[in-house]
């Protein structure tokens, strides 16, 4: 009944359609990106993420900060080994007996890329820009909880700019005034973008100076007075930067070019960097630590890193009401086994809020007592064995799949120990941020990542009304504690009063400190000049590739 | 026309030498039954399912925990203490399977039961009846089509919290959609034929004709569709309990189970294979299964 | 038939604008918006974000401020060759992204679609290329060894997700064997892996709805009519059974080929193809109100016209039906 003789032409139409993908596979092997040529020094990123905007005034995410950094200086810059301030666009300042006032010193002859000359005033025009209501700056607080005046520009209230603590009173030199001391104030300009300068000439050539998003910062138009110049911005593929001559550092500048690639898959990003298309990696899945460890460990860098992972506890809601459970539950978990089993990237586990050598200082309050300690209280809080507690749930966001098996280990870990049932649940980010901040859960996962090395960026948080302080956790002395610090003599009694404010954190426990982060993550041992640094920067400038 | 038709007096051919059983008369169902157990591999893929199923069910009361963690091991290949190995938290994989083979099931087999029921009967109303209906009902689908998927998920549980039933919903109100297009393209090029204008001329009804006449002669490409969407509906709840709902951590299903392998393949390498062989299995078995019951119950080519 | 079109293409109107109105408010009753962070603002920055976004105007006025910028109000089609720039051509502003400032949506959305059109259409290719051949000839040779080899391979696309078979030809091709770069989307040989991943999928469909439909039709009485009239089977299968076979292929690939050519979140991760695929997802994520709606907008058009033209080409393929 079927007849032999199947052909037709439609059947060339696999072939005709698979012809294109024959010819192109026949043609030249992939190289590494365009610029893998061994002569040229083109430093290639995986960078997590397209950035939201190149703007200095108005990003907030790490993979924005990184491209920031080659495209714009500041007025202090950040030793690359220990972070601290060296001098960068200012090249002296000074700092008054109270500490209320800064005069930085500019250095002379300093351009922006477009040839321009940059001055005291320049920086005057962009905090005017960064404080303007109108501009609507997330970032804003970090001038406004400092500087004279800075607040009441932003909300309105003061209109006349020359009111606020920011003058130029030549072409290179700026004042500074703050409303109260702030000892960290280096530290915060060196390492966060908030305080950059922008080129405000070339800005209102886009459009009104306090709209955002306008196109001053595509490639070609955007003027730059870092290290680097901005020659391509193709989003979601990659963003490549190459040498600024103007940069006034530009002698020590070893790199050609970077290149960004927003790879937001942690898999694909370890393959890209094993088939050398990467030189560095942003981020490395803990599974793969051990591979790497084994078979290539000169590629593989776990640095410490700034920041801590703990659990948020809404001391609102029953049980956590009554401290002696937050303290139960705090002390029954195994930090060492999370650390070594589960997240398996040599992170160190934290038994206190503050981060142990931030800045020369390390809390002497620690989390100790053990798991008898732990079904003590809880016991002594009138759950025995766990009897009689009322539901519990943990929040946790899935971005990261060790949330969730930390959150699985720990709940392992109270269901043995203690005899408490608490059950998972995994909310998307908006939600499970929202539920966060409106207060809507029992225990939350969070992580907190400094933005500059100081110990106050981790106390600081805590205190009553803190628009960071998810758990509504309030301790007056404990606020009294935090004004005495910014307002000490020097650095000894202000961390004295820090010392205090850890202990008071470790006996009422509103959040379970678990442990802290290290970065980790993949380079090519080519890249030369990449120390590992507390906040995970690595200035460009000292950066170069061996061939 | 012929000119000399057969005279009426041609001898008639012998009468065979054993009694012949004369054909008894067979309902649509009756007779496909028939036919669907003369189908070797369909009835063998029916069997996987239910032994699947069965495995699925009644299986996790004799293994291990599939929560119990041994941070110490860590992932492990199949040995004697854990058939199938065990996942980088120390859980035995296989007794998470099984679990995992319950949600999945479960899941699979309800959403899609959900979303043919309403996509059959949606096309198939809207295919018949025609006209100003069908058109209501089609940009009505084209409406539901494009609103986010996404969004509509998260609101679900801001409205109404996070239960199973609500999973099932959720899945079924995607699913139902391209069912009932291609179902109602079906009864569109079947309405005019013969057997549906007789079934009019009797004075059936129109729902009688739709679910009685109608549907049933539809079911070939409604079975296939069907044995496609099971699979697709598995790995929707994966990314559903992404969103948060579903099941939970330490609770695992297979789509679950399989995005985790597919992270870890190149290290745990029995953390992918398992998992995603017992998907395949039971889907290579659907797949026969609703092969078989498609010509089990097509009248026509059986008769070829 | 051109009565027909143009009726669906009025009837496109109210359905687009439920669509609209639907995605506009069933958005904002999710927690948490644009500027949810993991560091709060200050009230004063909030303050000052919701009045520079209009988003402390009432609801039903953000309503129709967006309405009134999405209805076109000029005529300039010459525009449209400078970037696709809708609002400088007909005035039709789907206004900037949320979560990138700098770029409007329109901006986004024309930059992002080519790319997932090209790969939508080459992963098409694919799957047609491969679904139909094997589709019709399990159907002609049904319960044979063909038939059982030819569902099996086709099977294979549904059984292995995406996100595993992608990975997998990554790991073999690309890492151990060298062919290809492991991602990216540069020069034509990158298009290789990512189509054929996304298309075995629709590959799977595909093969399995022919068998099914084409098995509907091969033992129709007009089939046999054919065959005994002498056709080959050639001509039988695609003068007489093909339109017929089709049917339910056609059907499915009306919303198929939307969802294929506005992209894959799955591939554009794994080979980091700058498509609009991942936009659908993220926007979501990302509360980006105004990308979400440009992305449900574009969306709505493909579906609407593959509906209208699957519809067409049905009537099309049945003589026995008409344009009601």
């Amino acid at each position: 009944m079927s007849d032999p003789r199947f052909f037709h032409p439609i059947r060339l139409l696999p072939a005709v359609l698979l012809l294109p993908f024959l010819v192109a596979g026949c043609g030249r092997r992939p190289a590494a990106e365009a610029g893998g040529a061994p002569a040229r020094q083109i430093l290639r990123m995986g960078n997590s993420a397209e950035p939201q905007d190149l703007d200095p005034q108005n990003i907030q995410g790490v993979p924005e900060l990184n491209i920031s950094m080659a495209l714009f200086d500041t007025l202090v810059e950040m030793d690359p080994h220990d972070l601290h301030p060296v001098p960068g666009q200012a090249e002296s300042w000074t700092i008054s007996p109270d500490g209320l006032t800064y005069t930085f010193h500019l250095r002379p002859g300093l351009r922006w890329s477009d040839g321009e000359p940059l001055t005291a005033d320049d920086f005057v025009q962009s905090y005017r820009r960064i404080l303007t209501p109108a501009f609507a700056a997330e970032y804003a607080y970090l001038f406004t909880s400092f500087v004279r005046g800075a607040k009441e520009y932003n909300d309105g209230t003061l209109t006349d700019f020359s009111q606020v603590g920011i003058h130029a009173p030549d072409p290179r030199t700026l004042v500074v005034s703050l409303k109260q001391p702030t000892p960290f104030l280096l530290k915060i300009i060196a390492c966060d973008y908030v305080w950059d300068a922008v080129p405000v000439k070339t800005i209102a050539r886009f459009g009104p100076i306090d709209q955002k998003g306008s196109h001053w910062t595509r490639a070609g138009n955007l003027v730059a007075s870092g290290p680097f110049l901005l020659k391509e911005w193709t989003p979601n593929k990659r963003i490549v930067v190459t040498r600024n001559p103007y940069y006034w550092d530009a002698a020590r500048v070893k790199l050609d070019s970077i290149e960004f690639y927003p790879i937001d898959d942690q898999n694909v990003e370890e393959r890209m960097f094993r088939t050398g298309q990467l030189d560095v990696t942003y981020d490395f899945l803990p599974n793969k630590i051990d591979t790497y460890r084994r078979d290539h460990p000169e590629e593989l860098r776990i640095d410490a890193w700034l920041g801590i992972y703990y659990y948020n506890i809404n001391v609102t809601k029953p049980p956590f009401t009554d401290a002696r459970v937050r303290r139960a539950f705090a002390l029954a978990i195994d930090r060492d086994e999370l650390v070594k089993d589960v997240m398996r990237g040599g992170q160190t586990p934290a038994y206190a809020v503050s981060y142990p050598g931030v800045s020369g200082y390390a809390p002497r309050a620690h989390l100790t007592g053990g798991i008898a300690e732990a079904r003590q209280l809880l016991a002594e809080a009138g759950y025995p064995e766990g009897r009689g507690l009322p539901p519990i749930e943990l929040l946790y966001n899935p971005n990261q799949e060790y949330n969730r098996s930390v959150a699985e280990a720990i709940q392992a870990m109270w269901r043995k120990n203690l005899g408490a049932a608490v059950t998972l649940t995994s909310q998307e980010w908006k939600v499970y941020l929202d539920s966060m901040q409106t207060g809507h859960y029992q225990i939350a996962r969070a992580g907190w990542i400094a933005d500059y090395p100081d110990p106050n960026v981790f106390l600081e948080i805590y205190e009553t009304g803190n628009g960071n302080n998810y758990t509504k956790w309030s301790n007056a002395e404990y606020d009294r504690l935090l004004h005495e610090a910014l307002h000490a003599p020097d650095e000894a009694a202000r961390y004295e009063c820090y010392q205090k404010m850890d202990a008071i954190l470790v006996r009422e426990c509103p959040v379970i400190p678990l442990f802290y982060y290290t970065k980790t993550y993949a380079l090519s041992p080519r890249v030369q000049g990449w120390w590992p640094t507390l906040l995970d920067q690595h200035p460009y400038k000292y950066v170069s590739l061996k061939n | 026309m012929n000119s000399s038709p057969a005279p009426l007096s041609a001898p008639l051919p012998p009468p065979p030498a054993e009694p012949v059983e004369l054909e008894a008369g067979h309902s649509l169902w009756s007779g496909a039954w028939h036919r669907l157990r003369k189908n070797l591999l369909a009835l063998c893929g029916g069997v996987a399912v239910i032994c699947l199923a069965l495995l699925c069910a009644i299986g996790p009361i004799f293994a291990q925990s599939y929560e119990d963690q041994n941070l110490d091991l860590g992932a492990v290949g199949p040995n004697a203490a854990h058939w199938l190995g065990t996942d980088t938290l120390g859980r035995d994989l296989f007794a998470r399977m099984l679990y995992g083979g319950r949600i999945s099931l479960m899941v699979g087999l309800v959403a899609t039961f959900v979303a043919l029921v309403i996509g059959v009967s949606y096309g198939a109303i809207a295919g018949y009846v025609g006209g100003k209906v069908d058109a209501a009902m089609m940009r009505i689908v084209d409406i539901l089509y494009a609103l986010p998927f996404t969004i509509f998920v998260i609101l679900l549980m801001v409205f109404f919290g996070r239960n199973i039933f609500l999973l099932f919903f959720a899945i079924g109100a995607v699913e139902w959609l391209t069912m009932a297009r291609i179902v109602r393209g079906q009864v569109l090029s079947i309405k005019r034929m013969e057997f549906i204008e007789a079934a009019r001329a009797l004075g059936f009804g129109r729902r009688r004709i739709i679910f009685r006449h109608v549907i049933p002669n539809v079911l070939g490409p409604i079975i296939v569709y069907t044995t496609l969407t099971i699979p697709a509906v598995m790995l929707l709840e994966a990314f559903l309990s992404f969103l948060g709902l579903g099941v939970q951590p330490p609770m695992s299903s297979w789509g679950a189970l399989i995005k985790d392998g597919a992270d870890k393949m190149e290290e745990f390498w029995w953390l992918l294979v398992f998992p995603g062989g017992i998907f395949s299995l039971t889907l290579f078995s659907l797949n026969f299964l609703g092969d078989g019951l498609r010509d089990a119950l097509d009248v026509r080519s059986a008769k070829d | 038939m051109l009565r027909y079109i143009g009726r669906r293409l009025l009837e496109a109107i109210p359905v687009m604008f439920v669509i609209i109105t639907g995605t506009f408010f069933m958005q904002r009753f999710v927690p948490g918006g644009p500027f949810t962070a993991e560091k709060a603002v200050t009230p004063e920055v909030e303050r000052n974000l919701l009045a520079y976004y209009h988003l402390n105007d009432p609801l039903w006025k953000q309503y129709a401020d967006y309405l009134w910028d999405l209805t076109p109000k000029r005529f300039h089609p010459f525009a449209l060759t400078q970037g696709f720039d809708l609002k400088e051509a007909f005035g039709i502003d789907f206004r900037p992204s949320f979560k990138y400032p700098n770029r409007t949506v329109n901006e986004i959305i024309a930059d992002k679609l080519p790319v997932s059109l090209e790969l939508g259409v080459l992963s098409l290719g694919v799957a047609l290329a491969v679904g139909l051949p094997l589709g019709v000839l399990a159907a002609v040779k049904r319960n044979s060894w063909i038939d059982y080899v030819c569902s099996s391979v086709a099977m294979t696309g549904i059984c292995v997700p995406t996100f595993v078979l992608g990975p997998l030809l990554v790991l073999a091709f690309a890492i151990h064997l060298g062919w290809f770069n492991a991602s990216g989307w540069y020069g034509p040989i990158d298009r290789v892996l990512p189509s054929l991943t996304l298309g075995s999928v629709y590959a799977a469909y595909i093969a399995r709805l022919t068998r099914g439909g084409f098995l509907e039709v091969l033992h129709q009485d007009y089939i046999r009519t054919a065959r005994a009239k002498g056709a080959s089977e050639a001509r039988v299968i695609f003068r007489h059974a093909l339109r017929g076979g089709l049917l339910p292929v056609v059907s499915f690939l009306g919303p198929a080929v939307a969802g294929i050519l506005t992209g894959s979140f799955v591939i554009e991760t794994i080979f980091q193809i700058p498509g609009l695929g991942r936009e659908f997802v993220n926007s979501a994520f990302n509360r980006d109100y105004t990308l979400i709606l440009g992305t449900v907008i574009l969306y709505a058009g493909f579906i609407i016209a593959l509906n209208l033209v699957v519809d067409v080409v049905q009537v099309w393929m049945n003589p026995k039906l008409k344009f009601e």
